[in-house]
């Protein structure tokens, strides 16, 4: 070893040097084929599994699906161009697996097809994810918006009072043939509510008003008019019996306010509100009481002599995945009845795809949701950072809800899946959240500097 | 504020691996569980995805499958299923299987992993493989005889061949229709309701299941155990027994239902049925070799199975001399399935060897390639094959000159022997007609066909039930059907 291998540092180290960000705009488009490639092979699949041919609309579906996604991806060519390459293709991927497995499972009822207006939906979505692309040009011009968007939240969380209830809640509208969950809608403009508001407000949340143990109290005047919000949408929501959504929000509000405030004990709060209301609603509510029960005992019917409810059905259908599933088109979910395309849409992915296939549509949807946090990380102004981090919770929470219900992790809440599960606002809805990551996103890379935005 | 959005980010990835550990949980270790569940309808589904394998008799399928369409796809059918159902037993989509539809459901339903092209093939690829066949040893033509001649009544036939102790013909009387089970409709329902109220339980297999007293059909075995025991060395000379005789130690006096047989030879004594004789035979022998000799001709024994069990065929061995004597001549507790008395009467025709009875031939590949075929039987040396000449010669005797005439055949050499069994409390019950024969054509080697028939006619006059009578003629009938056949 001779002594030259060890260097001194005796002058400055060169400053970094300043070069514009990839754009990898074409790793976004390889990424998109190969989206589309792989819905049309499971669409195929399932074409050759159930009648031992290739399905007639297979090259007019991998037609329609590819130039609505390259349509997206031109707008983002065009107008979000340093945007993350990968937000739109796992978006078409997860589109198109739905519209896959809901084409699946409309050959088991053939009275009742639903694919047709799935893909009308994801058209609209498409369309709405391209016009906000197009139309909004900078996210922070929502802030302007914030006070519009709380009350139009909260007008559509209460239109669906006067209408009746479906299978136990209180949240659709129907208007001439369709069905609304408005409430889908609400969830992305209560997200830019409170990125804003918290965004505008964070330091008074933060630092003024009384110290109790560790948590800043803020004053009544700043924090009044978010937990009214709150308050009003989550007690809307119980009365119309959509405890999944409830549970979204609450999770939604507390870890935007500690994000925001960086104060631990809004969880500790947070935590302790949960509980109560879990306990409180869990006696009151019998709808939830059973439900409760269910998660509990999931067999509990099938030793009482009633057949298998549901969620047994459900865990059958799980198991019988194994570890690499039945394969597109040879299982049995059809036996989970009712909801088998819309909450319990994960069950056949289960299935029909095996262990190795779910944890590839939850590892999906976890670089989603890594993706958002990662643009609001690389986001320089507070209000781009939360919304970027309250859209991704929204995904993991809603994502981590209904799969951890349909597989028995937790009490069993109706809501959808992301993108697969059948249901128009939630795919239009699932569109908005992706197109605003994506402006985030383009927004902060493209102001990247070269310095680390940590 | 970065450091918690990363504390949030982190938050989002626990509930990410949350989920995944749950699913492995549920999918890898919890699902064998699930998958066993009764009130999981998937294993149903896929078990009747496919046709199942047929049960074949004489080279020709005896089952089908027929696509109902429905979740549970295929379902059972039968031709000729009531003359069938004691060997093939039915396949139900409610009430599972039995019989050979049962012990043979690996190959049927194609589950069997020898089926499979390769080891762990189809764990791996999740195919599943189409049934196979299982090829039985019936002989149509016995079978159909054997079915044709319990018609109308209460019974069973077991047809054996002697040197190999395939079985030839299985038949049970009344029958049912196993295709009226197969399904998992209401018709199936109310035939499973209706076949378990009925009195005459159809679905009762008599050949295999049902033991009866086998009456005089047992003195063969008595005769076999005195020879064998040097008890009796010459088959002409007269025995010193009084007729009626009076069992040792009470005052009960058993009698004959013929004339002569005081002091009537073995030979006499057995072509005219003497009950008088045997039981002092059978006293005579004793316990210890009467047993030994039952055990080798298969009394005893509850582990036959053909391939699905058999009753036991009982043959008390704790007994006084009493007990003894009336056991010897097929009372008391001594009870035999008509199986075991074909078996009995196979030995005899087979030089004293018998061989445990057999029903599936071999089991194929749906090509039709062999998968298994049916190994070689244990062989017991029932009685010295000297024994076993004199038997023959006095079972032919009993069908030329004694109570079994009706079993006769042209051409034929026949040998039989003739049961009518008491039974009931005080032995008021309808008395079972038994006869128990072999028949070897004129250009045969050896004995072909061993048969054992029961009938228990409940319908019929008292006075008219005898084994020579009504059970020689469907023993006749099942014989000439072998021998017919080349």
């Amino acid at each position: 070893m001779s002594k030259a291998g060890i260097t001194v540092a005796t002058a400055d180290p060169p400053a970094p040097a300043v070069r514009p960000l990839p754009r990898r705009r074409g790793i976004e488009v390889a990424l998109i084929v190969l989206a589309v490639l792989l819905s049309v092979y499971g669409y195929c699949a399932v074409g050759l599994a159930r009648h031992g041919a290739l399905p007639p609309g297979a090259a007019g579906y991998g037609a329609g699906l590819g130039v609505l996604a390259l349509l997206a991806h031109l707008a983002v060519r065009l107008r979000a161009p340093y945007a993350d390459p990968l937000l739109l293709p796992i978006g078409v991927l997860l589109n198109g697996l739905g519209l896959v497995l809901i084409y699946r499972l409309d050959l088991e009822t053939p009275g009742d097809r639903a694919a047709p207006a799935q893909l009308v939906w994801s058209t609209l979505g498409v369309a709405l994810f391209i016009l906000v692309i197009l139309l909004l040009r900078d996210h922070r011009v929502l802030q302007r918006y914030t006070y519009v968007c709380v009350v139009s939240a909260l007008v559509l969380l209460t239109l669906p009072i006067l209408f009746p209830a479906v299978n136990g809640a209180r949240i659709w509208i129907r208007i001439a043939g369709f069905s609304i969950q408005p409430g889908e809608f609400a969830k992305v403009l209560l997200a830019v509510f409170f990125a804003a508001y918290l965004a505008a407000n964070r330091n008074a949340l933060a630092y003024t008003g009384r110290r109790v143990w560790r948590l800043q109290l803020p004053t009544g005047r700043v924090l009044g008019p978010i937990v009214a919000v709150w308050l009003v949408s989550v007690g809307v929501l119980v009365l119309e019996r959509d405890l999944g959504t409830s549970l979204l929000f609450f999770g939604l509000f507390v870890i935007l306010l500690y994000v925001a405030t960086g104060r631990t004990g809004w969880i500790a709060v947070g935590l302790l509100l949960a509980a109560l209301g879990a306990v409180a609603v869990g006696r009151l509510e019998p709808h939830v009481h059973s439900r409760i029960e269910t998660w509990l005992h999931p067999f509990a019917s099938i030793e009482a002599g009633e057949g298998a409810n549901q969620l047994a059905q459900s865990l059958f259908a799980f198991a019988e995945g194994g570890m690499l599933g039945t394969g597109l088109g040879l299982g049995h979910s059809f036996l989970i009845g009712f909801a088998v395309k819309s909450d319990f849409i994960l069950a056949t992915a289960g299935e029909e795809l095996g262990l190795a296939g779910l944890s590839a549509v939850f590892l999906l949807y976890s670089l989603l949701v890594e993706r958002g946090f990662r643009a609001g990380l690389a986001q320089r102004e507070p209000f781009g950072r939360l919304l970027a981090v309250g859209l991704a919770s929204l995904v993991a929470l809603q994502v981590f809800v209904i799969a951890g219900g349909v597989t028995g992790l937790i009490p069993l809440t109706g809501m959808a899946m992301p993108f697969l599960a059948q249901g128009g606002s939630s795919v239009v809805t699932n569109w908005a959240i992706v197109a605003l990551l994506v402006r985030v996103s383009d927004s902060a890379r493209r102001s990247y500097d070269g310095q680390d935005a940590r | 504020m970065t450091r918690h959005i990363r504390h949030a980010g982190y938050f989002c990835a626990l509930l990410l691996v949350a989920l995944l550990l749950n699913a492995a949980r549920i999918q890898v270790v919890q699902a064998p569980s699930y998958d066993r569940n009764p009130a999981n309808r998937r294993p149903d589904i896929t078990r009747y995805e496919q046709p199942r394998g047929d049960i074949l008799v004489g080279g020709r399928p005896v089952t089908g499958s027929k696509d109902t369409r429905e979740h549970l796809r295929y379902e059972r059918t039968y031709t000729d299923g009531p003359m069938y159902a004691p060997v093939t037993g039915f396949a139900s989509q409610l009430y599972g299987t039995t019989l050979l539809e049962s012990t043979e459901d690996g190959v049927l339903s194609g589950a069997d992993p020898m089926l499979a092209p390769f080891p762990l093939w189809n764990d791996f690829t999740r195919a599943r493989n189409a049934g196979g066949d299982v090829v039985t040893t019936l002989h149509p033509a016995a079978q159909e005889a054997a079915f044709k001649g319990l018609a109308g009544r209460k019974g069973a036939v077991a047809a054996l061949e002697p040197s190999t102790g395939r079985i030839l013909a299985l038949v049970s009387a009344p029958s049912y229709d196993p295709q009226s089970l197969a399904g998992n409709g209401s018709v199936a329902s109310r035939a499973w309701a209706r076949l378990n109220a009925d009195r005459d339980r159809p679905m009762l297999n008599r050949a295999v299941r049902q033991t009866y007293p086998p009456g005089s059909t047992f003195k063969v075995v008595t005769a076999a155990a005195a020879l064998d025991a040097g008890v009796v060395t010459d088959l002409e000379a007269p025995t010193d027994s009084p007729g009626p005789y009076r069992l040792p130690g009470t005052r009960t006096r058993l009698t004959n239902a013929s004339k002569g047989c005081a002091n009537a030879s073995v030979r006499e004594a057995f072509t005219f049925s003497c009950n008088t004789v045997f039981a002092k035979l059978g006293v005579r022998v004793g316990v210890t070799d009467m047993t030994a000799t039952a055990h080798a001709f298969g009394f005893n024994n509850g582990q036959l199975r053909i391939p699905f069990p058999v009753a036991r065929s009982t043959f008390d061995t704790t007994l006084d001399k009493a007990q003894l004597a009336l056991s010897s001549i097929g009372q008391y507790n001594t009870r035999a399935t008509p199986l075991q008395m074909a078996m009995v009467a196979a030995a005899v025709a087979n030089g004293g060897q018998v061989r445990d009875p057999y029903l599936v031939e071999r089991t194929t590949r749906p090509g039709g390639s062999t998968l298994a075929t049916a190994g070689s039987r244990a062989i017991r040396q029932a009685m010295y094959p000297s024994t076993a000449v004199g038997l023959r010669a006095m079972m032919r005797d009993v069908v030329e000159n004694g109570t079994g005439r009706n079993a006769a055949i042209p051409g034929a050499k026949v040998g039989g022997k003739s049961g009518t069994a008491q039974h009931g409390r005080g032995n008021s019950g309808t008395p079972y007609a038994w006869f128990v024969s072999w028949a070897q054509g004129d250009r045969d080697l050896a004995p072909r066909v061993a048969v054992a028939v029961v009938v228990e006619d409940a319908e019929a006059d008292r006075g008219d039930i005898s084994g020579g009578g009504d059970a020689a003629p469907i023993a006749r009938a099942v014989m000439e059907a072998v021998l017919k056949s080349r």
